[in-house]
């Protein structure tokens, strides 16, 4: 009923309109796709790809930096050691030093106290000798002392010794 | 705390003032077609129930003054009478409002003429612009004939007789009850035949002797959409080459992105595998222009031009979505065809004309699929607009409270359903679009797929 009353156009293919949409629609394709459907694409796959890019570049540095953190801080950690090692040795050095000074300084004191010691036995000796030769000397002397003067009697002799061993004495 | 009641408060009431402000819309856009409906249905009951023979009478009477006095031309009477049937013909508005016309109606009596381009056997072209046919208060049915050609409803028509005279003639177009047109000049009776329309004669149409080639109001909109569409995506390709490697610019290019971007992700590149980028432009195409004459046909006030809803035009993107898939149709696509591979000898027999038949039905199915989704929905929302009409005449014929008090029953329910029916059109506009581009890209994905899933 209503195809008999009424033309049911929409179904019927009209050749107006269907040339004029393929004249359109064609120019439509070939214009929008040419200046605005492709650059846009290639627009926005330029800025996804710079994006990921970007993103990928970013993660990069980043594993860079970290690696690169890690590198100082075992630099970090070996100089930490190196320090450590070197104040030890300086230490050791130290101790040495001052152990080989002190048995230096010991031996040297030693040698001079046996040097001393050394030169006072010698002295001791030269002393010795010296009153030896003195008393000797002198010996001699009151010898010649004695014998220039004439011994006058026993007493006279002893009271003479003795002044002659207190004068020992004194000296 | 008081603040924020305060400003909740002021949000209320915005959107309150929203709703107000959709309601004074729908009310006036009702009250606007309830004023074009008058007119047209007044005319059409003109038609369905006015007596062809006293016409002619009236006519042979030589009585111009009573035509000259109706102004209309052919008489024209205010209200039906209840006896002969309601004066409001809902299949008739509807099949007319959805049709493609040859004067723009925008709203009550205001036409946007158009020029036509007719091509007759035997006479060539003739241009002029459809005002010629003097269709002014007549509701798009002309007043005069030109070269032999008559406007009936907004349609073009040609007198078939041939001793109708050339130049512009005064004539009275009258459709009878079985639908025939019939042109009365100067008291002599000739008949108008359709354009021709390619159905082969099978669904109404047929071979006639004229072509119809007018920018029509559809093609008119076709011509909008594509300028319309042209300076969108030259602006959005634009703003791409202004600001590279920046997040999108600008009202356009925030809306186009995340469609483009969708389109291309969710559609090309899953559907037609690596070669997506190739098909694109054809695919992108497609969508964008049927979106936006879908969209543009369910603009209120503007005539609501059905476009997508015209199988012409769906059968010109169905042709080429054939086109460039049996262009690049690849050997694989063409031994699925013609000779699967993989299945017994006796089966190929039976696959190959039914596959044969599927690379047309494709794309029939895409352009029908297409032409009644949108024709129906627009079916639909006139019904429903047509219910004020329809409550009219039951208010004025059967319940005594008058046209209007019928009329504001019907806008009631009117109002609501169109609504209702206009938000689910919103999601068909996008839904077939999204349909056509999506079996489009499959088909196309099919013809360039390589063999290597067996």
């Amino acid at each position: 009923m209503l195809l008999l009353d009424n033309t049911f156009w929409p179904i019927l293919p009209d050749p107006g309109l269907f040339i004029w949409t393929t004249v359109i629609f064609l120019l439509f394709w070939w214009l929008v796709g040419r200046s605005a459907f492709k650059p846009i694409q290639a627009a926005l796959k330029k800025r996804e790809t710079d994006i990921s890019d970007a993103l990928s570049q970013a993660e990069k540095a980043r594993e860079e930096m970290a690696n690169l953190k890690a590198k100082n801080e075992d630099l970090l950690v070996q100089a930490r050691e190196e320090r450590a090692m070197m104040l030890k040795e300086a230490k050791e050095i130290q101790e040495r030093i001052i152990s080989e000074a002190k048995a230096k300084a010991d031996a040297e004191y030693r040698k001079k106290v046996e040097s001393a010691m050394q030169e006072i036995k010698n002295r001791e000796m030269e002393m010795l000798i010296n009153v030896k030769n003195e008393s000797g000397k002198m010996a001699l002397d009151i010898a010649e002392k004695l014998l220039h003067k004439e011994l006058k009697g026993q007493s006279e002799h002893e009271a003479f010794v003795e002044k002659l061993v207190n004068d020992i004495k004194l000296n | 705390m008081q603040r924020f009641k305060k400003r909740n408060n002021t949000r209320q009431q915005q959107n309150w003032m929203r709703n107000f402000l959709i309601i004074l819309l729908l009310a006036f856009y009702g009250s606007m077609s309830a004023q074009g409906h008058d007119d047209h249905s007044g005319h059409n009951h003109d038609h369905s129930t006015h007596d062809h023979n006293h016409d002619h009478a009236a006519h042979a009477k030589g009585d111009h003054a009573k035509d000259d006095h109706a102004g209309h031309g052919c008489g024209h009477h205010e209200y039906a009478e209840c006896t002969k049937g309601w004066k409001y013909d809902p299949a008739g508005t509807a099949m007319h409002h959805i049709a493609d016309a040859n004067a723009w109606h925008v709203v009550g009596n205001i036409y946007i003429p158009l020029p036509c381009i007719l091509y007759a056997k035997g006479h060539g072209f003739s241009f002029f612009l459809s005002n010629k046919f003097d269709y002014s208060g007549n509701h798009g049915t002309g007043k005069k004939a030109v070269d032999r050609y008559i406007l009936n409803h907004g349609q073009v028509m040609r007198i078939t007789e041939d001793d109708f005279p050339m130049g512009v003639q005064d004539v009275c177009v009258v459709k009878d009850l079985d639908g025939h047109v019939t042109v009365n000049h100067h008291g002599k009776t000739y008949h108008a035949e359709n354009k021709i329309v390619w159905d082969g004669g099978v669904i109404g149409g047929g071979g006639t002797s004229f072509y119809d080639f007018s920018i029509s109001k559809n093609i008119l909109t076709l011509l909008l959409a594509f300028f319309f569409l042209v300076f969108v995506f030259r602006k959005v390709a634009k703003g791409y080459a202004t600001y590279e490697k920046q997040p999108p610019q600008g009202f356009w290019q925030r809306i186009i992105e995340p469609i483009f971007i969708f389109m291309r992700d969710d559609v090309c590149k899953p559907v037609i595998g690596p070669k997506y980028e190739k098909f694109m432009p054809f695919i992108m195409s497609l969508f964008f222009f049927i979106l936006f004459l879908n969209l543009i046909g369910q603009v209120p006030f503007i005539g609501n031009p059905n476009v997508t809803g015209n199988i012409a035009f769906t059968m010109v993107l169905a042709l080429f979505t054939l086109i460039v898939t049996t262009i690049n149709g690849n050997k694989n696509y063409w031994a699925h065809v013609f000779w699967m591979p993989g299945v017994p000898a006796a089966v190929k027999l039976i696959l190959t004309p039914i596959e044969v038949l599927g690379v047309f039905l494709k794309p029939l199915t895409l352009f029908v699929r297409l032409f009644a989704n949108i024709t129906a929905g627009h079916i639909v929302i006139l019904s429903f607009v047509g219910l004020i009409f329809i409550f009219g005449d039951i208010g004025y014929c059967e319940w005594g409270i008058g046209r209007a008090g019928g009329s504001a029953i019907g806008m009631v329910m009117a109002v609501a359903l169109t609504v209702f029916m206009s938000a689910i059109e919103l999601l068909v506009a996008f839904l077939q679009a999204f349909i056509f581009a999506i079996l489009s890209a499959s088909y196309i994905g099919a013809a360039v797929e390589e063999g290597d899933h067996h």
